[in-house]
């Protein structure tokens, strides 16, 4: 068993959580077309909760969406097939605010793909970029708008998130040591 | 993830998780094929040679579009206008493919088995499109997705596979994907095309129709294949069609929610009435759209797949 570390407990994700829909909400002017599109494994779910939360802020629905990246990803022909999740977009991205949110940030290329994917269903007016956890080692140029945490974190290590959505019994964001 | 396969050969050596593995990332494909923008960069910048050694239209048309739409660079290479009518052997036309860089080579072939041929013999990724008698793996694949996507399961259902067992390889993939996910298998025609062997795959083999589709959640029918028969198997194609076409007093006394599935191309008034084939009870052309979706996931999965030495590396 590698050594882990619990880095978010339940009440730390949904303060992080909070925090970024407050920041969401500040950074976007009310009534501004914002949509929130998760990245699977784990985005999906977290992108459902911040539309929770954002909808109490501005007391008004807040559509979310599912943006599957595993066929614009960079490293097909060097790794085994990925598991592949239907995207699900319903309304049109075009002359939207698309939020972006991603469970954790590592090297950037999920980011890329995602940004890549997306063009394919519209041009939005802007992305932006919501994550839970970010621990470093940019492989490109990108950068969150929104952090819950900031992580610092050895290459190596591993980063898992745990959510009720899931079947586990309780939020948990743990850090994995070699 | 339960795929870390380098070549599409067959269905016989697969494992069930490995089918359904398929089947899962066809789906995420086929929600693809609704977009306004159909492609995906999955395959950018790969070449594949489709080597349709024996005539075909609907399969290679739908390897094709699954290509583009995967955006890989495509040769097309028919027998006829080949180099292989002119003496080259397999092995060679192949190896010169390779040489051009080819990294995937789908093949269609009449010789069951050449594909199993050219996997030992190249270093591209090779799909089976139909190999002999043998099999035609993606055909099993896009019928047990369609079963799936139409009945929610496979397990527990009873299949029926009408008509010319003996020289179908659809009906040897088929028989080994739907035992394998959990279905009873009921194969049906004359005793010539359906011989007793066929009950060491695990399936009924029953010769009388109203027998075979009476219980049926699904009726697979099989066209009697003119190219591959020897003139003897049964006496004529009326007393085919008066003993084992499926018509609609046949129809009637199967279960009402029975669903009728064609691999094409579609006989009518052989084995299958011309109103049966067009009702709503005909799957036959969702099987051709859910085919590209499977082809794209089948390109896709062994794109990453290095071969079996992987498999105890992860």
């Amino acid at each position: 068993m590698p050594e882990s570390t619990v880095i978010l407990d339940a009440p730390a994700i949904q303060r992080a959580l909070a925090r970024i829909a407050h920041e969401i909400a500040e950074r976007n002017e009310v009534g501004a077309e914002i949509v929130l599109i998760g990245i699977p494994v784990g985005g999906d779910h977290l992108a459902l909760r911040l539309s929770k939360l954002l909808a109490e802020i501005w007391r008004q629905p807040v559509p979310v969406g599912i943006l599957d990246v595993s066929m614009h990803r960079d490293d097909l022909d060097q790794r085994a097939a990925p598991k592949v999740f239907p995207t699900v977009i319903p309304f049109d991205v075009t002359g939207k605010t698309v939020v972006l949110v991603d469970d954790v940030l590592f090297s950037g290329r999920t980011t890329r793909a995602a940004m890549d994917a997306l063009n394919d269903f519209g041009r939005p007016k802007k992305i932006q970029l919501a994550v839970l956890v970010d621990r470093g080692h940019r492989e490109l140029p990108i950068k969150a708008d929104f952090v819950g945490k900031n992580v610092p974190t050895a290459r190596e290590e591993k980063i898992s998130l745990g959510l009720t959505e899931n079947g586990v019994e309780r939020d948990e964001v743990v850090l994995l040591k070699k | 993830m339960a795929w870390n396969r380098k070549h599409l050969l067959d269905i016989e050596s697969l494992t069930a998780d490995e089918i359904v593995t398929v089947l899962d990332t066809a789906r995420a494909f086929k929600a693809v094929g609704e977009r306004a923008i159909k492609k995906v960069p999955a395959l950018r910048g790969k070449t594949v040679v489709n080597l349709f050694v024996e005539p075909s239209t609907r399969t290679r048309i739908s390897f094709e579009l699954a290509e583009q739409r995967l955006s890989a660079d495509i040769i097309n290479f028919t027998a006829e206008a080949s180099s292989l009518k002119k003496g080259e052997t397999l092995k060679d036309t192949a190896r010169n493919l390779e040489a051009l860089n080819a990294d995937f080579i789908v093949m269609r072939h009449s010789a069951s088995g050449a594909a199993h041929f050219l996997s030992r013999v190249l270093n591209a990724h090779v799909v089976n499109a139909g190999d002999g008698a043998h099999e035609h793996p993606t055909q099993a694949l896009l019928d047990a997705f369609t079963i799936r996507a139409r009945k929610g399961k496979i397990a527990g259902l009873n299949v029926t596979i009408l008509g010319d067992i003996l020289y179908s390889r659809v009906a040897r993939s088929d028989i080994w994907a739907l035992t394998k996910l959990g279905a009873q298998v009921t194969l049906c025609g004359p005793s010539t095309l359906v011989p007793k062997t066929f009950e060491q795959m695990g399936c009924r083999v029953v010769h009388n129709i109203d027998d075979a589709i009476r219980d049926a959640d699904i009726i697979n029918l099989l066209r009697i294949q003119h190219e591959r028969q020897r003139k003897t198997m049964f006496p004529s194609i009326n007393e085919y069609t008066q003993l084992f076409g499926l018509n609609k007093a046949r129809l009637a006394k199967t279960k009402p929610d029975a669903l009728i599935m064609h691999p094409g191309p579609v006989n009518r008034g052989v084995e299958i009435d011309s109103d049966i084939a067009d009702s709503s009870r005909s799957l036959i052309l969702e099987q051709v759209t859910n085919g590209l979706a499977v082809r794209m996931a089948v390109l896709f999965l062994v794109n990453g797949g290095k071969g079996p030495q992987e498999l105890t590396g992860n």
